[in-house]
C-alpha cells in the first residue's frame, strides 16, 4: 500500500470524522471536559446545540448517551481511554446490555501517551470492552483510518468503543487507500509468506518498518493492520495461519486479553499456530517520551524482527 | 425499536381501563390494592423478589400511570410517548403490576416472573418487556438515562415527559448527583424525579447504612424544584404529579413512604426488602389486602 507519510494523530481523525457525519441530525456529541484533547472540540465549535457538556462525570455521560440512543439519537461520547474505564459498568449494564447504539471514543490510549505518566496510560481498555457481548472494539493506526472508521460508525448498529492515540504516527493510508477499510476486516498492508505480523494502533508503522528490514534478511512478512479487535477477522486469521509459519502480534496494550489474546483464542481452536505476543508485559508505565516508553516495555521494530525470526 | 426478547405466555385478553375522564381517588386506591395483591403474589410464586420497595412505590406508580403517562400497549414504541425510567429496578413487581393494569402484560406474564424466557425479568429490562423504557438493576444509573431522554426530546422538539423513580438508598451513588447537577445546568424541561423515600435499603435502615439527611433540600440545592408529600395519600400523589408536570425546569417529588406498605408484617421491616413471603405469609398478606 501507500508509503508512510506524516499525518495527524488518530484522535485528529476522530475529530474530523465527527464533522463529516454532522450532516446527520441524529448525531449528538458528548464531552466530559476533554473535548480539546479528544478533538470533539471542532464539532462543538460548529454545532454547539448538539454538543452536550457533562463536566468531569463519565458515569453520567455514558447513561445520558444511552438515554439519547433509546430515543433515536446516535451519540458519540468521548473522554480519555482510561477515564472511560471508570464507567465500565455503566457501559456494560446501561449501554451494551440493552443493545443501545452508543459510540464511545477513548483517546490517549496506551503507554505511547507519554509524559502524563502511568495514570493516563490505559493499557487495559481494549481488553475490558472486548469482554462485553455485542460491543464493537476498534483501534485505528493513523488519523485517516480513524476518520474513515469513525465515519463508518454512523451506520453501525451496535455499541462501539474506539481507542485513539494522543501522538502522531506515520500515516499507513492515503485519501484513496483508506476507503477500502471496513469495520471487522483486517487490512493487509504488505504480503509475505514466511511470517505474519498482526498489529494495531501506534504499533502498525513499527510492524511495517520491521517487515522492510526483515525482507533484507530474506524473510517475507505479511503485515496486518487489525484495526478491529471485535468482531475479529477470523477468516483472515485462518488464512494467515495456514500460509505462514507463525504469527507475531504487536500492541501498545497489556498482553493480557488484548489483540494477541484475541488472535490466540481463535487460532487455538481452529489452526493451532506458533504465536509471539508483543505488548506491555503486565506492568504500569511511567512518565517519559513515547518512543522511550515503548522501548522500555520492549515495543520496538527490533523486537518485532527478533520475534519474527524466531518463528521462521 | 426492535422486538422485545420476553415471551408472552398467551395473548393479553384481560379488559383494561381506558378513561378520558379523571379517575376518582377511590378507584385509584382500588387499583393500587389490586397491584399490591399482584406484587405479593408474584414474589411468592417466584420464591424471590423485592416486595418491600414495590409496595412503597406502588401508590406513586398508580397515580403516575393513571393521571400522567401517555402510553398505550397498542403503540408501545411510539416515539412521542412519555417515558418512565424505573431506576430502582428491583421494584420490578410494582412496574409489572401497573403494566398489567394498563394492558401491557397478562396475568400469565406476571405468573412467569423471574422464570426463564419470561417477559417479566428479575429487574426491569427494556430489552425484554413492552412498556419498559430502561434496563435497570444497577442502582444510580436511571436519572442519567432519563436525562438523556429529556435531551433527546429537546433536540427533536418533542413534548414528551420523562419520569424517573429513584430509591432513597440509591442516592448514595455519586452518579445520581452528577445527573442532578447536569439537568439543572442544562435547564432541562419535562424531566421529573420521584424519590421513594422508604428509609430502608438492602442491609438495614438508610440511616444506619449511610444517612442521606434532608434529601429534598439537597436536591433543591442542585437547582431543582422539590415538593415533599406523603407517598401513600393518593390525593397528594395526584396533585404533586400534576404540579411536577406543570412546573418549569427539572423538578422532584420526595415521597415519604413506608417500605412494605399495606402488609402489616412487611411494613418498615428491612428483612422484606428482598425476600419472598411463605405460603402462610402470603395468605395473611392477601387477607389484609382484600
Amino acid at each position: 500500500m501507500s508509503a508512510p507519510s506524516t499525518g495527524g494523530a488518530s484522535r485528529d481523525g476522530y475529530g474530523a470524522a465527527l464533522l463529516e457525519i454532522a450532516h446527520d441530525s441524529r448525531v449528538v456529541v458528548l464531552e466530559a471536559d476533554l473535548g480539546k484533547s479528544t478533538k470533539s472540540c471542532f464539532f462543538r465549535e460548529k454545532y454547539p446545540e448538539r454538543t452536550i457538556s457533562l463536566g468531569i462525570a463519565e458515569q453520567n455521560m455514558m447513561l445520558v448517551a444511552a438515554g439519547l440512543a433509546s430515543c433515536g439519537k446516535v451519540p458519540f461520547a468521548s473522554t480519555f481511554a482510561i477515564f472511560s474505564e471508570r464507567a465500565f459498568e455503566q457501559v456494560r449494564n446501561g449501554i451494551a446490555r440493552p443493545g443501545l447504539t452508543v459510540h464511545i471514543c477513548g483517546s490517549h490510549g496506551g503507554i505511547h501517551t507519554g509524559t502524563d505518566g502511568s495514570s493516563a496510560q490505559s493499557i487495559e481498555d481494549l481488553a475490558l470492552y472486548r469482554t462485553i457481548p455485542g460491543m464493537t472494539v476498534m483501534h485505528p493506526c493513523d488519523d485517516l483510518s480513524a476518520r474513515h472508521l469513525t465515519t463508518a460508525l454512523l451506520n453501525h448498529d451496535s455499541p462501539s468503543y474506539t481507542r485513539t492515540a494522543r501522538n502522531k504516527t506515520p500515516r499507513m493510508y492515503d485519501e484513496d487507500t483508506v476507503n477500502s477499510l471496513e469495520i471487522g476486516k483486517g487490512s493487509i498492508l504488505r504480503s509475505g509468506s514466511n511470517v505474519a505480523i498482526i498489529a494495531n494502533g501506534v504499533m502498525v508503522h513499527k510492524a511495517m518498518k520491521a517487515a522492510e528490514d526483515l525482507s533484507t534478511r530474506g524473510i517475507d512478512a505479511t503485515v496486518v493492520d487489525m484495526h478491529t479487535l471485535k468482531p475479529l477477522d477470523t477468516e483472515l486469521l485462518d488464512r494467515l495461519a495456514t500460509e505462514c509459519s507463525g504469527i507475531v502480534t504487536v500492541e501498545d496494550h497489556s498482553v493480557i486479553a488484548g489483540l494477541g489474546s484475541a488472535v490466540a483464542e481463535h487460532l487455538s481452536q481452529t489452526n493451532p499456530t506458533k504465536i509471539k505476543m508483543l505488548g506491555v508485559q503486565d506492568r504500569f508505565g511511567e512518565s517519559g517520551g513515547s518512543e522511550e516508553l515503548l522501548e522500555m516495555v520492549g515495543l520496538t521494530s527490533e523486537a518485532i524482527i527478533a520475534a519474527s525470526e524466531s518463528l521462521v | 425499536m426492535e422486538e422485545k426478547l420476553g415471551n408472552h405466555q398467551e395473548p393479553i385478553t384481560e379488559p383494561r381501563i381506558v378513561s378520558a375522564e379523571p379517575i376518582p381517588l377511590n378507584e385509584l386506591n382500588e387499583r393500587a390494592k389490586r397491584c399490591r395483591r399482584s406484587i405479593v403474589d408474584m414474589v411468592h410464586k417466584a420464591g424471590a423478589g423485592h416486595p418491600g420497595g414495590s409496595l412503597s412505590a406502588i401508590d406513586l406508580l398508580v397515580g403516575l400511570y393513571s393521571t400522567q403517562m401517555s402510553v398505550s400497549p397498542d403503540d408501545a414504541n411510539n416515539g412521542d410517548r412519555d417515558r418512565f425510567v424505573m431506576s430502582k429496578g428491583h421494584a420490578s413487581p410494582a412496574v409489572y403490576s401497573i403494566l398489567h393494569e394498563m394492558g401491557f402484560l397478562s396475568q400469565s406474564d406476571l405468573d412467569g416472573f423471574r422464570t426463564m424466557g419470561s417477559v417479566c425479568q428479575g429487574h426491569v429490562d427494556m430489552k425484554w418487556t413492552n412498556g419498559v423504557d430502561f434496563s435497570a438493576g444497577s442502582l444510580g444509573m436511571g436519572l442519567s438515562f432519563g436525562l438523556g431522554c429529556a435531551f433527546a426530546a429537546r433536540l427533536n422538539e418533542q413534548e414528551f415527559h420523562t419520569w424517573v423513580m429513584i430509591g432513597d438508598g440509591e442516592t448514595q451513588e455519586g452518579q445520581i448527583w452528577e445527573a442532578f447537577m447536569a439537568a439543572s445546568y442544562h435547564d432541562i424541561q419535562n424531566l421529573h424525579v420521584i424519590v421513594d423515600r422508604n428509609r430502608i435499603q438492602n442491609d438495614d435502615f438508610v440511616d444506619v447504612q449511610m444517612e442521606i439527611g434532608d434529601i429534598a433540600n439537597k436536591i433543591n440545592s442542585f437547582g431543582w424544584s422539590v415538593k415533599e408529600i406523603d407517598g401513600h395519600n393518593m390525593e397528594h400523589v395526584v396533585d404533586a404529579l400534576s404540579w411536577a408536570a406543570n412546573t418549569p425546569g427539572p423538578n422532584a417529588i420526595v415521597a415519604h413512604t413506608v417500605k412494605g406498605k399495606g402488609v402489616s408484617f412487611m411494613e418498615d421491616n428491612p428483612s422484606f426488602h428482598g425476600k419472598a413471603p411463605t405460603d402462610e405469609e402470603l395468605s395473611q398478606a392477601l387477607e389484609e389486602l382484600a
